[in-house]
């Protein structure tokens, strides 16, 4: 069963900016897009895995650090090659200043 | 319904094939490519000991987009007064339009004939499988792929001489304080450089140096650069001048042939440039699709390379003068950080380098500083604490 899960601070996280979130095994990146809008999506490209969390958020998009594939942080979906394989998301929340994210 | 044929599977063909079919074309695409793989990513080449190479899309996504994919086939004519190309195998296609994205195949100088090279994934395996402990390898060439089969080589444990000919090593690409980390690195590593060393003559085995010197080894690989593959267009008459010379929609010089990647001449900024990069070959292919479609926009992506050698990431965006200065910004010990602008006072052209990817996000932000052709102050991107991204937001 997926639980929500308190990730961070809303403010841990700058406008246009990203961290990584780890949480059991798995990597994951918290995105905040320029109008505060929060997404969850996994952490690793799809290409290499590579952490995402090196990359530059711009809008609600985020940029590989490596080989700059660019995923649209809301949906997962490749916007730009080499990856061709869509991230995963997650439902996200911000109750009382904290991001919940469902995994 | 129209045709359009793409000669050449590599990075720049693939991507143009599925980008006419994300763009909505749904006449018929034809891939041809001379090798027989699975359309492949040469950069890993240089980078590991890879067992298969990583295909660039699943074998099955051609036949889900309808690109009709022909390997192992060379074409060995092209007709524009006809539009249409002869393969080797004897059939004759027609176009409507056709896309060179011949690439580039490498260079040997003339005394150096009998020395590996590495292009392709079967150069790679004749390669990797005598990277052994103990082996002696001899690399001529101190640019990008010379130092990172030099990398690759010593991880496997050989003993590796790196030989460059020019005063510094990655001269063409990066300005000397990038370069300067470069060569450190290598000879921490125990990789014996020879810098200013000239080569008179070579084989598999045996480098004649200029001074007179001979140096024996168990395999010696040529990393001196690459040569468009212009074949087919000079056999046509189209106009080629180091690339095949395109406008700036990626048109060669009949309105039917279209050249990207490795292979063309395009004008960006004042310059007319060929790059060998892995990065302009995705985007000059998406946007040659485009243009084929009649619905190009300008090009505007800037020239952006990497390159991985140990644990170091090397990046670099726009094209260096390399007779300007440089500025730099202080952003630690384990990185470098270097950026030049230009006469005009605009970005032009940022490189960095540093453990695994520390660099790209800042490198990421002057990219795109320099794309918008932003006017910078230098003083304000070369303090680390300045906010690089509050200046694109400026910008
Ligand atoms: C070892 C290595 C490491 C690299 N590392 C990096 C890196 O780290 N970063 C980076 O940015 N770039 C790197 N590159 C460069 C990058 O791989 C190239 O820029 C890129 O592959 C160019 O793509 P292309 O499609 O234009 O040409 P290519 O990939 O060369 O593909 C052209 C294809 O066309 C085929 N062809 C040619 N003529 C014909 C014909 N007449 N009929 C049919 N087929 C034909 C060729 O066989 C080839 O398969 C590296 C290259 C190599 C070799
Ligand atoms: S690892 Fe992300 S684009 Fe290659």
């Amino acid at each position: 069963m997926a639980d929500w899960i308190d990730a961070c601070a809303a403010t841990d996280i700058d406008e246009e900016d990203v961290i990584r979130f780890d949480h059991g095994k798995r990597t994951f990146v918290i995105i905040r897009d320029h109008e505060d809008n929060y997404y969850c999506t996994d952490g690793l490209c799809t290409h290499e895995e590579i952490h995402l969390a090196d990359g530059l958020v711009v809008e609600n998009t985020i940029e590989c650090p490596k080989h700059a594939s660019i995923f649209n942080a809301e949906t997962g979906e490749v916007d730009t090659p080499p990856a061709c394989e869509n991230l995963h998301t997650y439902p996200t929340k911000v109750e009382g200043g904290r991001v919940f994210v469902e995994i | 319904m129209t045709a359009i044929v793409i000669i050449g599977a590599g990075e720049c063909g693939v991507r143009a094939a599925f980008a006419l079919r994300e763009q909505g074309f749904d006449g018929n695409v034809t891939l041809i490519g001379a090798e027989t793989p699975l359309p492949y990513e040469r950069p890993p080449l240089s980078k590991y000991l890879t067992a298969a190479a990583k295909p660039i899309r699943p074998e099955d996504a051609y036949a889900e987009k309808a690109i009709d994919l022909r390997l192992g086939t060379r074409v060995s004519r092209l007709d524009p007064a006809s539009r249409s190309v002869a393969l080797d195998d004897g059939e004759t296609l027609t176009y409507d339009k056709l896309l060179l994205a011949t690439g580039a195949r490498a260079r040997l100088f003339a005394g150096m004939e009998g020395c590996l090279t590495l292009r392709s994934d079967r150069d790679a395996a004749a390669i990797h499988t005598r990277l052994k402990p103990g082996a002696r390898i001899g690399i001529i060439g101190g640019g990008f792929i010379g130092l990172e089969l030099a990398a690759t080589a010593r991880k496997a444990g050989a003993e590796v001489t790196v030989i460059e000919a020019g005063p510094r090593l990655l001269g063409r690409a990066v300005p000397e304080e990038i370069a300067a980390v470069v060569r450190d690195r290598h000879a921490v590593e125990g990789i014996r450089l020879l810098i200013g060393a000239g080569v008179t003559m070579a084989d598999a085995r045996k480098i004649t140096l200029t001074d007179g010197q001979v140096l024996d080894f168990d395999m010696v690989i040529a990393g001196v650069g690459a040569l468009p593959d212009t074949a087919l267009a000079e056999a046509a008459g189209l106009a080629v001048d180091n690339g095949v010379v395109v406008d700036r929609d990626f048109r060669a010089t009949d309105p039917h042939v279209f050249a990207a990647g490795d292979c063309c001449n395009f004008a960006w900024h004042d310059a007319r440039v060929r790059l060998e990069s892995w990065k302009a070959a995705q985007d000059q292919g998406a946007h040659v699709a485009a243009s084929m479609l009649g619905r190009a926009e300008p090009y505007a992506k800037v020239p952006w390379f990497w390159s991985d050698q140990y644990d170091l990431t090397l990046q670099v965006a726009g094209l260096f003068d390399m007779a300007l200065p440089v500025r730099s910004r202080e952003t630690g010990d384990e990185t470098r950080l270097v950026f030049q602008c230009n006469a005009a006072g605009h970005l032009a052209a940022a490189a960095g380098i540093g453990p695994g990817n520390t660099i790209a996000k800042d490198l990421r932000i002057l990219e795109k500083l320099i794309e918008r052709a932003a006017i910078v102050d230098p003083d304000v991107l070369a303090d680390p604490s300045q906010n690089l991204k509050r200046q694109l937001k400026a910008a």
